[in-house]
């Protein structure tokens, strides 16, 4: 079998196999369908709910993306700032450590107080769920740039701001491609929690209620477009980084 | 105490009669413009030290412009520190290092590191043009790629440094020096990594493509120092000192099985390994 053939149909495999355990699950345990609903009514709800599940999805995509973009934006700032200003160092990372030691899931309802139900709550909690990986990622790719390549720049006579560009920068972007990848998987997570304290749009506020309706059929039709966007959004930044990034390759897969 | 090497005396009647003034051996060449004679490089008086160890001191030592000097010594006595504050890239403790013109150094030196040191996100003709990319300057494309036609990798220019091999990269890192066409070329071990068919072959070229240039090479290879250099010193000790210049007869690159090859090669390993505690 061609190997993009098989990595293809690798996950449709895993999938129907995933689908035929729930199916003879939810008809042979007697579970009932409330708490667990069969794949066939999962599927009718997507098709009936058809329209909410875009217009939600399309919300919690457009607040995922903006806090993807601005976090990673911000994180990377940072990360210069920390590498090279040794008072930003001192005044930004413990900051930072307070960022992530405070649980986003605590912070959600006073983000929600302040910013509101709209999507501006949703975009700060995912740029607080993703701004760190992307400047710890980042700054240490920075700080990692081989001395070689530094001195012989240094003997071209390449000034500060050349050496940041053409060198600290560019070999640093394996590593930034790392945060990216960890902020990407992460952060719908604080857009769909942002849902959850409080929205009126978006797959988290359509899972909350469903769910207190119970109508399981429902959420879990959300979920399965929820965990199908979050997948989608992941494998498209990786791909187009590791288009960006053709120099840099995989050494495990040559191994 | 003072290793001073007085090279000047005896340089040009002693090594050089057959090999052809520098200006001529670039026209031969016909690769780069060293017009004249180039600057020789006069280290004064160097003093190395990390807190209170000395790593060495009162270092003298001067190359005559166009000269291929091989400093020789063993792994950790200080040959990359000293070729480090040659190349402008630390400070020494006490001493200078300048010019024999009296101009400054700076933008004269071309440096050759342990690596190759190609810019993996750069393929082979971009890293060749390195330092235009790194002053801002337009790079010079047709002199890139003839340069790289000169080191036998005309075909390669679009390759990137991981699709070449190792004898490869070191030629482009060759290219990349000579692009810069700079009277001074300093080499940090730059062959070392190389399997030894390889390595012969690579310091050939170099030998050929860096004639008329003021070259100093360190290496801890008996061998690559007298395939390729003018004069030899061996720099030894704790602190280090340098030892009295030897000077080999002869063009470079010599073939492994010249005598006066294998003559001083011997000389020299008996040299550096009484020199080195047991």
């Amino acid at each position: 079998m061609k190997p993009y053939l098989a990595s293809g149909l690798r996950p449709v495999m895993t999938l129907l196999v995933l689908l035929a355990v729930w199916a003879t699950v939810s008809k042979t345990s007697g579970i009932q369908t409330f708490l667990l609903p069969t794949p066939k009514s999962v599927a009718i709800a997507l098709w009936e709910q058809r329209g909410m599940l875009a217009s939600s999805t399309a919300t919690t995509l457009t607040e995922t993306a903006l806090g993807l973009l601005l976090g990673t934006i911000l994180g990377a700032v940072s990360a210069l700032a920390i590498v090279y200003s040794p008072f930003m160092q001192r005044w930004l990372m413990p900051l930072l450590l307070i960022s992530q030691a405070i649980p986003v899931f605590a912070l959600a309802p006073l983000l929600v107080l302040w910013f509101g139900f709209g999507m501006a709550s949703k975009v700060v909690m995912a740029i607080i769920v993703i701004f760190f990986p992307i400047t710890a990622a980042f700054s240490d790719g920075l700080r990692r740039t081989d001395l070689g390549f530094l001195d012989l720049a240094r003997t071209m006579n390449a000034s500060p701001l050349s050496i940041l560009s053409h060198v600290r920068l560019p070999a640093a972007m394996p590593a930034f491609a790392s945060g990216l990848r960890v902020a990407t998987a992460i952060a719908p997570i604080g857009a769909v929690v942002g849902e959850w304290v409080g929205a009126s749009s978006g797959l988290g506020y359509v899972m909350l209620n469903a769910n207190a309706r119970i109508e399981t059929d429902v959420m879990f039709a959300a979920l399965f477009v929820l965990a199908l966007m979050a997948i989608s959004l992941w494998v498209l930044v990786d791909r187009v980084l590791k288009r960006l990034l053709f120099w840099a390759p995989d050494t495990t897969a040559m191994a | 105490m003072t290793a001073a090497v007085p090279f000047s005396a005896r340089a040009t009647k002693s090594s050089r009669p057959q090999k052809a003034p520098p200006n001529l051996a670039t026209t031969s060449t016909a690769t780069v413009s060293v017009d004249q004679t180039p600057p020789g490089l006069r280290i004064e008086d160097l003093a190395l030290r990390y807190g209170d160890r000395t790593i060495f001191e009162h270092l003298n030592l001067t190359l005559n412009g166009g000269e291929f000097v091989v400093l020789l010594g063993a792994s950790g006595v200080g040959k990359t520190s000293l070729l480090k504050i040659v190349a402008g890239l630390s400070t020494p403790a006490e001493g200078r290092v300048v010019a024999t013109d009296g101009l400054p150094l700076s933008h004269r030196i071309a440096y050759m590191g342990q690596q190759d040191l190609l810019y993996p996100w750069l393929n082979t003709v971009q890293n060749v043009m390195l330092g235009s990319r790194l002053r801002g300057e337009k790079g010079d494309h047709e002199r890139a790629l003839h340069l790289l036609g000169r080191v036998g990798l005309g075909d390669r220019a679009k390759a990137l440094p991981s699709e070449l091999s190792g004898g490869m990269r070191q030629r482009a890192a060759i290219a990349r020096t000579l692009y810069e066409d700079r009277p001074i070329v300093l080499m940090d071990e730059p062959f070392s990594a190389l399997d030894s068919f390889t390595r012969a072959r690579v310091q050939d070229l170099a030998a050929e493509l860096l004639q008329g240039r003021t070259a100093l090479l360190i290496t801890h290879d008996p061998l690559e120092a007298c395939r390729l250099g003018h004069h030899l010193v061996v720099l030894s000790g704790h602190p280090a000192k340098l030892g009295p210049p030897i000077t080999i007869r002869g063009q470079t690159p010599r073939a492994p099985d010249d005598e006066e090859l294998l003559h001083t090669q011997g000389r020299l390993m008996r040299q550096l390994t009484e020199l080195e505690p047991k």
